[in-house]
């Protein structure tokens, strides 16, 4: 008889899995309205798990047969994607209630999402990964559409699932084709076949190409971009979060993952298409934001950049790039749930607005908010003393040293047309005359402002420990 | 071996007959009864391939409940087909092209289909012998053990869309009469019969 697997090295998935259940039982069976409690357990059980997953060893463990996979790289992009996810969930609580559209089933979506993310990162198959894709984007689906009175919002929903569905089946394809070649489906195992034929045949390429295809659709890198601005818009703004950081970084852990890990020999194959996407990913995000007029759908355009940006670092396919890309991911998630709760924030006599012309002369007005808008705009342009500066040194660093030059020339041209309408917002904020003045934001929404605007400025200078750790995860990727 | 061959050229002719017939029909609920008769045929050849578990599962899942529910739906939402169809002539063109190009780029990936020469002994769970183990118990045996991370997660899954599908459409109606039983089985006769002696000839005011 076959014994049980070590559940040990999944412990905080299964305690998210238990906890989700458990607080569905809560929601269905208390009278009360119960959004609110049960937003507040579910990061508490993120927390639990971030800390489960920290006080974990690091050496790689797999389980399952082999299906599942932890190790020092799996650590790091899970504690990541918890932190956006949970710090997501708090913006999301305060704006359905000012909004009145909350529900109990919200926070346990966002958990179960948040478990799916998790699940993708630690697969070692592609059905296990095929199995944690959809799960979070099920869970994702639904958010978009959650505000069901909404046209918008459906609309949402609905060209989310359609294209998600078929960038699924892109995906599948191309597992199958991978499959029909090394005979396995199990990283390991085709790992092993790479290795033996490390000139790839037809058939195999194509596989991972539309692999590549369908998780640059997932990580919304052009020319798989077109759901991003749509969607964005369509969704509840503090979703729209949600979906920039905790799905982002899931996807391109999984994304480094797999190009690293099994098709790590054949990176002469996919390493062209990796720098085609990053490149016009970079040059889309930079030159289509500048005509948008809705602060969501500049969000939308600017985290299609920042992912080709991050894309160089796997196209660069050494450790130090892998180093960088988790490193910018780090950076991003503060500056993005930063920027969103400003959004958040933009609420004039209690109705939200999303023109980034309601933002004119808050500089005078709400002269917080446009501080906390400006430290996060400049970070995102890469200009130090802030974050985004070094998040870009490294990833450009990276390039340079593994001899794609021209790569990091044409992302830092990139950035400068970036940096063109992030200057902008802060230009509308101070210099243009005011219309309404915002209202003052509450609480938790202030507060995640203020930290991720501290945060972004104080990582510039304490960088050393979180660049190591981003090092040390990508080495424990290379050594598998 | 001449029953088999004719037997998958009659399930294979009748397959792909019928699947013509679920997108050419006019009335979508003929289409759906000609999608059940291509799933028995599929099944059919799922037999043939000595896969009696998964021709099972095609007759009960798709047959029983999919292609059932299907019809329900047809029946009870009215599907404008003409409307659908309005655009259908006008991407029809640039439809087949690239679905052309693309079954030609298949056709060269298949022609020049080579297969790791490690596959063989990498095979995870390869079919075990048909005479010792039919495939319903050998599928049996690795999906509790080999797959049972991807086998719960699926159930996850599963449960996700249940979640979702009642978020997205549950709506409390007010004004809603719904049966209280206790106050039913409380409901005395004072309470609701008033028995009043009506004077002959006058009525009840």
């Amino acid at each position: 008889m076959t014994s049980l697997p070590d559940l040990v090295p999944a412990y905080p998935e299964l305690f998210l899995a238990a906890a989700g259940m458990l607080f569905l039982m809560i929601g269905v069976f208390r009278k009360t309205d119960s959004t609110g409690l049960l937003t507040w357990l579910s990061v508490l059980a993120m927390i639990v798990a971030a800390g489960l997953i920290w006080t974990a060893p690091q050496e790689q463990v797999k389980t399952f047969s082999g299906m599942f996979i932890t190790n020092g790289f799996t650590a790091f992009a899970k504690i990541l994607t918890l932190a956006g996810a949970a710090i997501s969930l708090l913006l999301i609580n305060s704006w359905v209630h000012k909004e009145q559209i909350a529900r109990f089933e919200l926070p346990i979506i966002v958990l179960f999402a948040t478990l799916g993310m998790l699940m993708m990162i630690s697969a070692n198959d592609f059905i296990a990964l095929y199995v944690g894709l959809e799960l979070q984007s099920l869970a994702l689906y639904v958010l978009a559409a959650y505000h069901r009175n909404n046209l918008r919002s459906t609309e949402a929903g609905v060209k989310y699932f359609v294209l998600g569905a078929l960038a699924s089946g892109l995906l599948l394809y191309g597992a199958s084709l991978i499959y029909g070649f090394g005979g396995t489906t199990s990283f390991d195992g085709l790992a092993t076949a790479m290795a033996a034929a490390p000139e790839g045949s037809v058939g195999v390429v194509i596989g991972i190409v539309f692999v590549i295809a369908g998780m640059a659709f997932k990580v919304s890198a052009v020319p798989f971009h077109m759901w991003t601005p749509d969607v964005y818009e369509g969704a509840p703004t503090p979703i729209t979060a949600f979906f920039s950081v905790a799905p982002k970084v899931a996807a391109l852990s999984l994304f480094l993952s797999v190009l690293a890990g099994p098709f790590a020999p054949l990176i002469g194959q996919w390493q062209q298409v990796v720098i085609f996407i990053s490149v016009i990913s970079m040059a889309w995000g930079a030159v289509a934001a500048i005509g948008q007029n809705n602060i969501k759908r500049l969000m939308a355009y600017s985290s299609i950049g920042h992912v080709g940006y991050a894309l160089i670092g796997l196209a660069v396919g050494t450790t130090e790039g892998a180093g960088g890309m988790l490193f910018y991911m780090l950076v991003y998630i503060f500056m993005n749930l930063g920027t969103f709760a400003v959004i958040l924030a933009m609420r004039v006599k209690g109705r939200a607005v999303e023109d980034i012309k309601d933002l004119a002369g808050i500089g005078k007005t709400n002269p917080g908010i446009a501080l906390a808008l400006a430290t996060l705009m400049f970070s995102m342009a890469g200009i130090p003393p802030l974050a985004g500066f070094l998040a870009k040194y490294f990833i450009f660093l990276a390039a340079i040293n593994s001899g794609l030059v021209g790569v990091a020339v044409f992302g830092l041209l990139a950035s400068v047309i970036g940096a063109f309408y992030y200057m902008r917002l802060i230009k509308i904020m101070y210099f243009d005359a005011s219309v309404d003045a915002l209202d003052k934001p509450d609480g938790i929404t202030g507060l995640v402002m203020f930290a991720c605007s501290v945060i972004v400025l104080v990582l510039f200078f304490v960088a050393g420990p979180f660049v190591n750790g981003a090092d040390a995860a990508a080495k424990a990727l290379f050594l598998s | 071996m001449i029953v088999a061959s004719l037997a998958f050229y009659l399930f294979a002719f009748i397959a792909v007959v019928s699947a013509l017939n679920v997108i050419f029909q006019r009335n979508p609920v003929h289409s759906v009864l000609w999608l059940i008769l291509t799933f028995f045929n599929a099944a059919g050849l799922f037999v043939l391939l000595g896969a009696e578990f998964l021709a099972m599962l095609l007759v009960v899942v798709y047959v029983g409940a999919v292609a059932v529910l299907f019809l329900f739906v047809v029946m009870m939402l009215d599907i404008n087909i003409t409307m659908i169809r309005e655009g259908f002539m006008k991407y029809l063109p640039v439809g087949a092209f690239i679905g052309i190009v693309l079954l030609v780029e298949l056709a060269l990936v298949y022609g020049g289909w080579v297969m790791s020469p490690q596959a063989e002994a990498l095979r995870l769970a390869p079919t075990p012998d048909i005479t010792q183990i039919d495939n319903t118990e050998a599928l049996g045996r690795i999906m509790y053990t080999q797959y049972v991370y991807v086998f719960q997660a699926a159930g996850l899954v599963l449960l996700v869309a249940m979640i979702g599908s009642i978020v997205l459409t549950l709506r409390r109606r007010p004004g809603v009469r719904k049966q209280n039983i206790s106050t039913q089985v409380n409901r005395r006769k004072e309470d609701t019969v008033e028995v009043v002696k009506a004077p002959v000839g006058k009525g009840i005011a």
